[in-house]
């Protein structure tokens, strides 16, 4: 046998690297005791796929109770939790979506999601930063509304420019998108413009939250009650690493219904499998879930800027 | 005809587009989190040799190119196009100009060379990296002159010129690089 088959059981994280995660699974964990942030464990194995078109998940047929959806993230059951009077309370999970691999997504990756009872995003931003910068020992962060960096760095006004005007911006950059993609619509043009214009321009200065983004990339965040234009939602990202994303949640079940329409209806525009509503998390919502911000942060690319790595592939246990 | 989704993307994978046969030779996924995902994509046009950049909306399907790159043996120039056989099947294939590019000065008959196919027509030759020609015409060396490293130019029986030592004359066999046209040895017969 050659030695690259000989090797091939060996698992591509080093043992530096496991004990680097270890430790920061410590520190995450005594940040969030310190806080009184309860941990919780939900399941992993939802009734309900996530409605978002841009997501997809991994079904499991379930012996006796039919099919199941691995989780994409842990906020729907979370969520219900919140509303049953948890309080603050964070997790670290593993989440699973279908179709995303690359230097930084893998199927299979480990969030760490927490749920703030009486914080906006604003302050939910402070305490962000508080761990991510603490963990990774950078200065603060700095922080800039969506609108701004894109006019700054890719010459459109997100809000205000015609769909023709943005598509031209990605033109002008050079970059020849697909007949499929041109058709995806406003949002995959200010994606494209996102990554290749504003992610390499903030990625010199470290530690970057971007927010206020537009009202349909609002995913489950709160509109602006003075600008309904804008979603409460930010982002953090570390050297252009998108990092985590957090929102004052939206806590209005009408509207969480009407949201979850929309993405069906999106999802039959763009040829994708209508979903089942998850009526838990509506009934949930209908019952009330106090106000909170919540926010992602992945573990998996936390670990990469702290070991200074530029492929996930290398955390692999 | 199959398609590939940018699942499935990898380099080296042909696929068709805007009518031209390509090969993949970068794909990297690119995903905002809560945004749209993407394959920025380099891929190389086999009919003009250019690298191209395209952004793929991810899942989406693009059709494959039944391109093929396949053992050939070099028989003749007929004046407009150079043929060769399949030397198992003995199917013979006629490339044209565009095909053959500046190719032609290292065709030697009888040779293998390598013949990419795209639905069965030639659209690229590549000759042996190493061919030996004979010499048809090269000054003769100057007595005398024994400067180390010092060139001139030789002539091969195909047409190609490369640059010689002064000790090579005329009816030498000489070992060549195809993809550099740099001359590597005298070779005895």
């Amino acid at each position: 046998m050659d030695t690259a088959a000989a090797d091939r059981w060996r698992p591509a994280a080093s043992v530096e690297t496991l004990r680097r995660r270890a430790a920061l699974l410590a520190q995450i964990r005594a940040f969030f005791v310190e806080r009184g942030v309860l941990e919780v464990d939900t399941p992993l194995l939802g009734p309900a796929p996530s409605s978002d078109p841009q997501q997809q998940c991994l079904d499991v047929a379930v012996p006796g109770s039919g099919r199941r959806y691995l989780q994409p993230s842990p906020e729907y059951a979370m969520k219900r939790l919140l509303a049953a009077g948890s309080g603050s309370i964070y997790q670290i999970c593993k989440a699973f979506r279908a179709g995303e691999q690359g230097a930084r997504h893998r199927t299979e990756f480990t969030l760490v999601e927490w749920y703030r009872v009486g914080f906006d995003y604003r302050a939910l931003m402070d305490e962000v930063q508080s761990l991510v910068c603490g963990l990774l020992q950078r200065p603060p962060a700095r922080a800039f509304s969506y609108r701004e960096l894109f006019q700054r760095h890719a010459a459109v006004d997100p809000l205000a420019d015609s769909d023709q005007v943005l598509w031209q911006r990605v033109a002008a950059a050079g970059i020849e998108p697909s007949e499929a993609l041109r058709d995806a619509g406003r949002d995959a043009a200010l994606d494209i413009l996102l990554t290749r214009r504003v992610e390499p321009a903030i990625a010199p200065l470290g530690a970057v939250f971007v927010y206020d983004y537009p009202a349909s990339q609002a995913a489950l965040a709160r509109l602006r009650p003075d600008q309904p234009a804008l979603a409460e939602r930010f982002e953090l990202y570390v050297d252009g690493i998108e990092l985590a994303n957090g929102f004052t949640e939206l806590a209005d079940a009408v509207e969480q219904r009407r949201r979850f329409e929309a993405d069906n209806l999106a999802r039959r525009v763009l040829g994708l499998p209508e979903v089942p509503l998850d009526e838990g998390l509506l009934a949930a919502l209908g019952h009330g879930l106090p106000a909170c911000a919540g926010v992602a942060l992945g573990l998996d690319r936390l670990l990469m800027l702290a070991l200074d790595l530029d492929d996930i592939a290398a955390l692999q246990a | 005809m199959a398609s590939y989704s940018t699942n499935e993307f990898r380099a080296g994978l042909k696929v068709m587009l805007d009518g031209d046969p390509c090969e993949i030779i970068e794909n990297e996924f690119v995903k905002p989190g809560k945004g749209q995902a993407f394959n920025r994509v380099r891929l190389r046009n086999l009919m003009s040799g250019r690298v191209w950049e395209r952004t793929f909306k991810s899942g989406e399907s693009i059709e494959a190119a039944d391109v093929v790159d396949t053992e050939m043996q070099y028989l003749y120039n007929d004046g407009e196009s150079w043929c060769f056989m399949n030397p198992t099947s003995f199917e013979q294939v006629h490339a044209g100009v565009s095909a053959i590019g500046d190719k032609a000065q290292w065709l030697k008959e009888q040779d293998t060379c390598t013949i990419t196919l795209w639905n069965g027509d030639p659209i690229a030759v590549s000759p042996p990296n190493h061919v030996v020609m004979r010499v048809t015409y090269t000054e003769p060396a100057v007595r005398g002159d024994t400067s180390s490293g010092a060139t001139k130019l030789a002539t091969l029986e195909s047409g190609a010129t490369v640059k010689v030592p002064l000790f090579i004359e005329i009816d030498d066999m000489l070992r060549v690089d195809t993809r550099t046209g740099d001359y590597i040895s005298r070779v005895k017969e």
